[in-house]
């Protein structure tokens, strides 16, 4: 029996807590949203935040996350109704297109607003260079990050949307 | 297993359907009967078994094809939608179940009349060879860049034509006024005179009841107000927020977890598994011997995958082990050189004397090019989860070939077809991969014998080692050119073909052509890989004009150009990539261009790729592509589909190699089979050209010819032609940096 925190609701799991949080995550917690594809950190579809900060969740023992906010897809705009702006700039940039691998797109790129809000393209590059696209939609990812950040930039002023 | 090609792919489904008795998009005697419990509420009115229409005014579309990025389901809908006059807000699409009166006879018609071409806007009978055709046929297939081109211009266009036609009908029976004096638009009936309106809905009972015209007229493209617009994706919205749901998101009450590996050398049996190495591992249920792979099936997909690592297990080889890279490479070269010397190359393409040109030639360039086995690597490995109960086998899973997985696990595992019922999920990449059943199968029979549903999912490392992948091949190129340097004579011998049959053949105006082949089979599974056999060839051919340009000390582009002129889309086409990405301006140093022009499932695209040397290592900076489909149903949607065809292409030609040794696949995951990143992924601008006729796709035309413009370009910069593939292999140096040392 392991105790974690999701999308800021404690879950009491019946799970080996050596199992990766991945699988905890998709198996036991039943959030869906959150893919595997390598399980080896080599691809990012996996990612979650764990304390605000992007990890592969395919090798990080779900142990490790115990008195830690972990945050999926399902939960990234903070519990608040409505879509992340990194949610809502993927629609408006028409990014996905198989979408299997866009909620770690989206977890990473969520997560590098959060610690750079005007990302440059290099900025961008090292963020995101993880999560891997086999539709290769990178260059819609680019630009979807760059409408996030200035929908983000328009809204925090008045402290509605980033406070 | 001997070559499988697309024909005998569809032969087999064929084989395995019998004979299956199915319409094709409108004919007397409606086939809404047949499926209206399946795909009907109460109070919806069903035309043909496409198109539904609700109380409320909502229309949707019945689309018989999988979502696996590509936008089909928005697409065909907006073919729908623009014949009906529907009010695109209130447009809705359902995936059609795998039934037989869905399956589309799109692939059915390429291959029994692939010379008939469709008038470009006015389908004005699909009855004949066509229709008898595809009586035959039991196909549900997405593949082959196809969609849009056969059951979006047949099946969509029509259906909404015909459907508009018996709705004005209603109207004028119900009004008593003549039809002529109606009119359709935003889904609502009107009658000018009167000022009468009244919605598509109010009219869909009485005009359900009707006879679909045979040959209803459809628009021509200056009529067209939702065909030619980008409307948001109907798909994208359930992708940001993590609820669109893919196979491995299955889940049913219950349900356990599968892993499984096959004999690492294809062809090998398991030959002994010793159960008890796992026995005291927590929620392991038991081990499942599939005679060519072992699965453990446990509590959770983490149990079962340790599981499976621990499991004592001895395959056989089935005689392959000798089989590696080198072996196989020189198998082809073998091939080819005893096929020349004894004359037994097969016929592909021949036009006047090839051989003569060559002896009259002033100048012969001979070269050889060669690409590896390539993996699809769809980022949502294989998975399938199977629910055996009641004399029935249930699936959740992602497919291409619904109809086909259903037969084949029907088969496999002793049941009639009826009652596999198969439930499509979204599909987390396709490229080919999803239209073989091994995964579906194996799940089945893993369920089979289980009194609770089983989610089988492939490691990534089971994914890359048991794929059917991209063949690898040898093409060798002899051409002549006369005293001006024109091409007077192209020879080329390659080993392997498949399909489509015209991958290999040139657009350019040289009299004197042999193209030839010989075959030579290996013991790795073969399979459909994003634009098929054009993926090779568009590298060979586009490469060794190049070479014939350089050695004729013309301009790449200039060259192609002239040899294109009677091929006047061809030259628009090549024309404006050139022009967009300001063709012979000078670039720095450190960087070259390179172009390349392919047209394959009816799509013309050229591009132009810039290239970065930096450090010895190529980085494509930027591609300018130039797209002529005859038209673009959804421009955004091409654009896109250009885009990632590119990363796909690019991706294979720098990085992509499966490699065999002791017979068995040497790569097991993204660390030594590498993906192109947002570090790599060049600027990609699109630009479109809608030169009218036969719709072409817009899956695959974007791939094969980034391959060639990348290493046309890296020829550029560094006066080294690359003829092997992949381009990582390769040590590369500027040349001006070469010639100042």
């Amino acid at each position: 029996m392991i105790t974690l925190s999701i999308n800021g609701e404690p879950r009491a799991l019946d799970v080996d807590p050596s199992t990766p949080l991945l699988w905890v995550i998709r198996d036991y917690a039943g959030l869906t949203g959150t893919k595997f594809a390598c399980g080896i950190a080599q691809c990012g579809a996996c990612t979650v935040h764990v304390d605000g900060k992007p990890v592969r969740s395919c090798i990080t023992p779900a142990s490790a996350a115990v008195g830690r906010q972990i945050t999926t897809i399902e939960g990234v705009n903070d519990g608040k109704p409505g879509l992340h702006p990194v949610q809502q700039a993927w629609i408006d940039e028409q990014v996905p297109q198989c979408g299997y691998c866009q909620s770690g797109q989206i977890m990473a790129a969520a997560a590098l607003l959060d610690r750079i809000p005007s990302p440059t393209d290099a900025d961008i590059d090292k963020a995101m260079s993880g999560v891997v696209c086999r539709c290769g939609t990178y260059p819609r990812i680019r630009k979807g990050i760059k409408r996030a950040a200035a929908v983000i930039a328009q809204a925090a002023p008045l402290g509605t949307d980033n406070g | 297993m001997g070559k499988w090609t697309r024909r005998a792919f569809i032969t087999a489904g064929v084989a395995a359907g019998g004979v299956v008795v199915f319409g094709v998009a409108i004919r007397r005697g409606d086939r809404s009967d047949k499926v209206r419990g399946l795909v009907a509420a109460d109070g919806e009115s069903l035309f043909d078994v496409w198109l539904k229409i609700a109380p409320d005014n909502t229309i949707t579309a019945i689309i018989p094809h999988a979502d696996m990025g590509q936008g089909v389901h928005t697409a065909l809908a907006m073919m729908l939608a623009d014949e009906l006059d529907a009010d695109w807000s209130t447009v809705r699409f359902e995936e059609a179940p795998a039934h037989k009166e869905f399956a589309n006879y799109s692939l059915a018609r390429e291959f029994s009349a692939p010379a008939a071409d469709f008038p470009a806007w006015l389908i004005d009978s699909v009855d004949g060879l066509f229709f008898r055709a595809t009586q035959m046929m039991g196909l549900q297939i997405t593949g082959g860049s196809l969609s849009v081109r056969t059951t979006g211009q047949i099946a969509m266009r029509v259906t909404g034509a015909a459907t508009r036609a018996v709705l004005l009908e209603a109207a004028a029976n119900e009004w008593q006024v003549p039809v002529s004096e109606l009119g359709a638009g935003d889904s609502m009936i009107r009658h000018a005179g009167s000022g009468r309106e009244a919605s598509f809905a109010h009219f869909a009972p009485a005009a359900a009841a009707l006879s679909l015209p045979d040959k209803p007229s459809l628009k021509s493209p200056g009529e067209f107000r939702i065909m030619g617009t980008s409307p948001p994706r109907f798909d994208v919205p359930a992708k940001v927020d993590g609820s669109a749901n893919f196979g491995i998101d299955a889940s049913l009450p219950g349900m356990k977890y599968a892993a499984v590996k096959a004999a690492p050398v294809f062809g090998g049996r398991v030959l002994a598994v010793d159960e008890s190495s796992v026995q005291d591992i927590p929620g392991i249920r038991k081990v499942v011997d599939l005679g060519d792979a072992v699965a453990v099936i446990a509590d959770g997909y983490w149990q079962a995958k340790k599981g499976l690592d621990k499991l004592a297990v001895e395959f056989g080889d089935g005689g392959n082990a000798g089989a590696a890279q080198d072996s196989i490479f020189s198998q082809f070269a073998d091939e080819l050189d005893s096929a020349a010397a004894e004359g037994t190359a097969k016929s592909d393409f021949v036009a006047g004397d090839a051989d003569a040109a060559l002896d009259a030639a002033v100048q012969v360039l001979e070269a050889e090019y060669r690409v590896p086995f390539l993996a699809h690597a769809t980022m949502e490995p294989m998975n399938c989860t199977a629910w055996v109960h009641d004399d029935r086998c249930e699936l959740w899973l992602g497919t291409q070939n619904p109809l086909g997985f259903a037969q084949q696990v029907a088969k496999a595992i002793g049941i009639d077809e009826s009652q596999v019922i198969l439930h499509n999920q979204y599909l987390g990449g396709g490229f080919g991969r999803r239209t073989i059943d091994d995964f579906a199968i194996q799940a089945a029979r893993i369920a089979a014998d289980s009194p609770y549903p089983v989610k089988l999912v492939w490691s990534r490392e089971e994914d890359m080692r048991h794929d059917h992948y991209r063949q690898a091949s040898i093409s060798r190129f002899r051409g002549g050119l006369d005293a001006s340097g024109q091409p007077v004579a192209w020879h080329n011998h390659y080993v392997n073909k498949h399909d489509p049959e015209e991958a290999p053949h040139i657009p350019y105006a040289i009299a004197d052509q042999a193209i030839v082949y010989s075959e030579s089979e290996t013991h790795v599974p073969w399979g459909f890989w994003r634009s098929v056999d054009h993926s090779l060839h568009a590298f060979f051919t586009e490469s060794f004009i190049d070479e014939l340009a350089i050695a004729a000390g013309r301009d790449t582009y200039e060259y192609r150009r002239e040899l294109l002129a009677g091929e006047p889309r061809f030259a628009a086409v090549l024309d404006l990539a050139a022009e967009k990405s300001s063709w012979g301006e000078s670039l720095p140093a450190n960087m070259g261009r390179g172009i390349a022009i392919h047209r394959s499932f009816g799509t013309i695209v050229a591009q132009v790729v810039d290239v970065e040397i930096v450090n010895g290592k190529p980085r494509a900076r930027r591609v300018v592509c130039a797209v002529d489909p005859g038209y673009a149903v959804h421009p955004d949607n091409l654009i896109a589909q250009m885009e990632s065809g590119i990363a796909y292409g690019l991706t294979a030609a720098l990085y992509g190699e499966i490699s065999i040794s002791g017979g068995a696949v040497l790569q097991s995951n993204f660390h030594d089979y590498r993906m192109l990143r947002m570090n790599e992924a060049p600027a990609i601008e699109t630009y479109i050209i809608d030169g009218g006729g036969l719709l072409g796709g817009a899956g695959e035309p974007g791939t094969p010819p980034v391959a060639p413009a990348f290493t046309n370009a890296i020829f550029d910069a560094t006066g080294i032609r690359i003829r092997e593939l992949p381009v990582s292999k390769h040590e590369l140096r500027l040349k001006d940096v070469e010639d100042v040392a």
